[in-house]
């Protein structure tokens, strides 16, 4: 049997050998246009899938920089709490501003405006807000450099021993055999 | 019992006055000399006694408390607001805690009972333990006055008629290890009070030498211990009944048991350098000042309602008790110090930015910054409503970038410390000690990367990659040590390799107790990484409906609903299988409760425990759609080990509490080739921590 007849480019023999071989090539056209219509559809499938990841990564992102403002001081995608009357509306929200194609900036002003700041479950970056973020690092490395500043003016100023003078042989053989007396040592 | 609870109490006040008053004019009549109507020595006694009397008379408040819950005494506003007939009697008993005027009434009775061992032990040092009682009874004042005026336990119920039930005990609350875990933070909490008034007694009466941080060692070390306890059951509460997924929400609360622990640690690190070399000894004295501000911080945190917090449940008007008290803490500290900070001169002082003693300082540093961290976040929203006019919220985004890097460099510290010599260490020594755990921190990092971890691609994968590689160097640092000692051990003695390490240990219970909490912190560090690898799913579920995540696969077995005296809760009950084969005998049972008295929901989540993961199931409510129960799962890697890790901290602490089996000294006689005057000549060889 002929194999390229009986399976043509594209087709490999499967659990029904007797039907695949009855598939007859097609026209080149045909086959053409098939393949483009089949490129197209996997394009626009993986397209549509990558807009609900990126959507849904967006959700998960904008909304790990929100509070749940219902007092129960927890983040919104945290927020478990059953009845609670705040997070469902938040989370809608959130939605509507992630598919009417807002900017994250846009979404999270337009939390702050209808919840005040206190909805942002970190302090911004401006104004008096930067303070929170620089503070920590700045008292850190200052403290980290005193210490090591304090470390080695203390290591300086540790007192010397004197340098070793002229060896008295004679002053030092004694000593020796006082030290071997006195220790019992050979 | 109402009447003999706050008849109790006044007693109690009378007595803690009299011990401060009489013990503080005893201690002022030695100090000073000269003649008295009485004899100080009588006066100090008589002061001690009343101590010893008010532990009986808070006992007495406390058994009445707790009298009353269980006999369903409605006619004190107390039981009404935290209990109820149908509540089981193990939350009876934590009702004494859910409440403000009840913890309160725990806390004076966990400091009169400090308190009365400490008195009953005064013989190892009278003068010092004066002091350390008096100082003791001063606080002891403080709370009693609350409980007396402020806060009072055993008032009557509003309006004078007693109602025929209660509003029952807040939901979050009724959770077995609510009984434990708050009496554990509180034994941390005013245990640490012991600490404080040794350390602030030393520096009154200028006590000679460091025989007092030898005393109060096992004090701080147990405190210690029940506050590590405490912290990690309140973590795993969170974790088990909250239902959010996560053990530490950086809520104000948490946060403020926190600081005093890493100040504490601090403490117990820097402490050494004392005790060893003499150093330090300012910083030490307010290392323990701090921790004990910081408790009162926390206290102050809890029920003033100065932030919003998760733990909403015990607020109060008495932040301004508080506020005063710690002014007048603060100001008897700084007077003291200035007064004889002329006794607190170190003896020596570093040689070397690579010895022992700077790898304690840093460690210090390192503790003391963390804790400035988490102070400036639980403040900062006070802060900025002050000076901004808006409050701002502070919470985990912000801590996960500013907290967990000093987080990891502490665990680096935890390695490298303990490989250092005292005084200065050699480039030779520092190689010697450094080549195995550094092999072992590269080999685990390029493992990690090779099976597919990016840690350039996310913060939490890189923090989680770093955390790993160094847990991975510091538990082989620490296996080196133990390795170590036992070979010379073995080679000594010739006993085998286990019997060797158990010997090693025994010798010198502190040190290697201290590596096995560093190993517990090590295996907690391994289990907070991987929260970087948090994956979860939500599906409304009805009978027969499947959910995957991860390598399992959840089967509806049906939505039941029950009812008891207490609760109504809803249910559902899933298998779970695992590559098709189903993994465990009994369903998984993620529960929501409708509590009877009040009203009020919670859910009980469904945990399936193992050392790689937890199957996190949580019973979200009903889908107003479909009707169906919405169940939330998630799979959370290596939560188990934080679990594991604070038993080793645990036993670790316990081992270094037992007093070593042989002081690590052994007597050698030298022999003597001729007599020679003077004592005999024995050399004494020994070594030490």
């Amino acid at each position: 049997m002929d194999f390229n007849r009986a399976f043509p480019r594209g087709l490999k023999p499967g659990p029904f050998p007797v039907a695949a071989a009855r598939l007859k090539p097609r026209p080149f056209q045909a086959r053409r246009w098939i393949k483009l219509t089949q490129g197209l559809l996997v394009a626009a499938v993986v397209c549509f899938s990558l807009g609900a990841t990126d959507q849904q990564a967006r959700f998960e992102k904008v909304g790990g920089h929100l509070m749940c403002t219902c007092g129960c001081a927890q983040a919104l995608l945290g927020c478990d709490h059953v009845g609670c009357p705040n997070r469902g509306d938040e989370m809608d929200k959130l939605r509507q501003g992630i598919a009417g194609g807002q900017s994250d900036a846009a979404i999270l002003d337009s939390f702050v405006a209808e919840y005040g700041a206190v909805v942002l479950s970190a302090p911004t970056t401006k104004g008096i807000d930067l303070l929170a973020w620089i503070m920590p690092f700045a008292v850190s490395a200052l403290a980290l450099l005193g210490t090591i500043f304090l470390v080695r003016h203390w290591a300086k100023s540790q007192p010397r021993l004197a340098p070793p003078g002229p060896v008295d042989a004679k002053a030092e053989d004694g000593m020796r055999e006082r030290i071997r007396r006195e220790t019992g040592t050979e | 019992m109402a009447a003999l609870g706050s008849f109790a109490l006044l007693i109690a006040l009378a007595l803690a006055a009299y011990n401060l008053f009489a013990g503080g004019v005893a201690l002022r009549l030695l100090a000073v000399g000269g003649p008295a109507r009485v004899a100080p020595e009588r006066l100090a006694e008589t002061a001690r006694r009343a101590g010893i009397a008010g532990f009986l008379a808070v006992s007495a408040a406390a058994f009445a408390l707790i009298w009353s819950v269980f006999h369903n005494d409605f006619s004190m506003e107390y039981i009404v607001e935290h209990s109820n007939i149908a509540l089981p009697g193990a939350y009876k008993f934590a009702a004494m805690w859910s409440g403000q005027e009840g913890s309160l009434l725990l806390w004076a009775w966990l400091l009169a009972a400090y308190g009365f061992v400490l008195r009953l032990t005064h013989k190892t040092d009278v003068k010092l333990y004066a002091y350390a009682g008096t100082i003791l009874a001063g606080v002891q004042v403080f709370f009693l006055l609350l409980l007396n005026f402020a806060a009072p336990p055993f008032s009557g119920v509003r309006g004078g008629i007693a109602p025929p039930d209660g509003n029952g005990l807040n939901p979050l609350l009724q959770y077995p290890e609510m009984v434990i875990h708050p009496p554990m933070l509180y034994l941390g909490y005013v245990g640490f009070t012991v600490p404080f008034a040794f350390a602030l007694g030393a520096l009154m009466m200028r006590y000679p030498g460091e025989k007092w941080i030898h005393i109060t060692r096992h004090w701080t070390m147990f405190t210690w211990m029940f506050l590590t306890t405490g912290v990690f059951l309140g973590m795993h509460w969170a974790y088990a009944v909250l239902g959010w997924g996560g053990y530490w929400g950086w809520d104000p609360v948490e946060n403020a048991s926190l600081m005093p622990w890493l100040t504490g640690t601090a403490f117990l690190h820097s402490v050494m350098m004392q005790e060893k070399r003499g150093m330090m000894k300012s910083w030490n004295v307010w290392l323990i000042f701090s921790t004990f501000l910081l408790t009162l911080l926390g206290t102050l945190l809890t029920r003033a309602g100065l932030v919003s917090s998760v733990h909403a449940f015990a607020q109060s008007s008495i932040g301004d008790w508080f506020v005063a008290f710690m002014v007048i803490v603060l100001a008897v500290c700084l007077f003291t110090y200035i007064l004889h900070r002329d006794h607190l001169k170190s003896e020596h002082r570093m040689e070397s930015l690579v010895s022992r003693e700077s790898s304690f300082l840093f460690n210090n540093l390192v503790l003391l910054a963390a804790c400035f961290t988490i102070l400036w976040g639980t403040l900062f929203p006070v802060l900025s409503e002050y000076f901004d006019g808006t409050k701002k919220t502070v919470s985990g985004g912000y801590y996960s970038h500013v907290a967990v890097p000093i987080g990891v460099f502490l665990l680096f510290l935890t390695g490298v410390g303990p490989l250092l010599a005292w005084r200065a260490s050699s480039f030779r020594s520092l190689r010697r000690n450094f080549i195995l755990p550094g092999v072992a921190f590269v080999a685990t990092a390029v493992v990690l990367i090779a099976v597919g971890l990016k840690p350039w691609a996310d913060e939490g994968v890189f923090y989680s990659t770093v955390t790993f590689s160094l847990a991975a160097a510091v538990a082989t640092a620490i296996a080196a040590e133990f390795l170590r000692g036992a070979g010379v051990v073995r080679r000594q003695t010739g006993k085998n390799f286990v019997s060797s390490t158990v010997l090693l240990v025994r010798r010198s219970t502190r040190r290697y107790g201290g590596y096995l909490v560093h190993f517990g912190l090590v295996i907690v560090f391994i289990g907070f990484a991987g929260y970087a690898f948090n994956k979860s799913a939500e599906k409304a579920m009805g009978s027969g409906d499947t959910m995957e995540i991860g390598p399992y696969t959840l089967k509806n077995l049906g939505n039941t609903q029950e009812s008891n005296p207490n609760y109504d809760s809803e249910f559902s009950r899933l298998d779970v299988y695992e590559n098709g084969k189903k993994i465990l005998a009994q369903p998984m049972t993620p529960e929501k409760r409708t509590y009877a008295v009040n009203g009020q929901p919670q859910t009980m989540v469904a945990i399936h425990s193992t050392l790689r993961w937890d199957l996190y199931v949580v019973y979200e409510g009903e889908d107003q759609t479909t009707g169906l129960p919405i169940i939330k799962a998630r799979l959370n890697p290596l939560v188990n080990w934080i679990w594991i890790g604070l038993a080793v901290m645990v036993f670790g602490t316990l081992v270094a509490l037992v007093p070593s089996l042989n002081p690590a000294r052994a007597a050698v006689v030298v022999p003597l080739k001729r007599p020679i005057a003077g004592p005999a000549a024995v050399g004494v060889i020994g070594g030490g921590d």
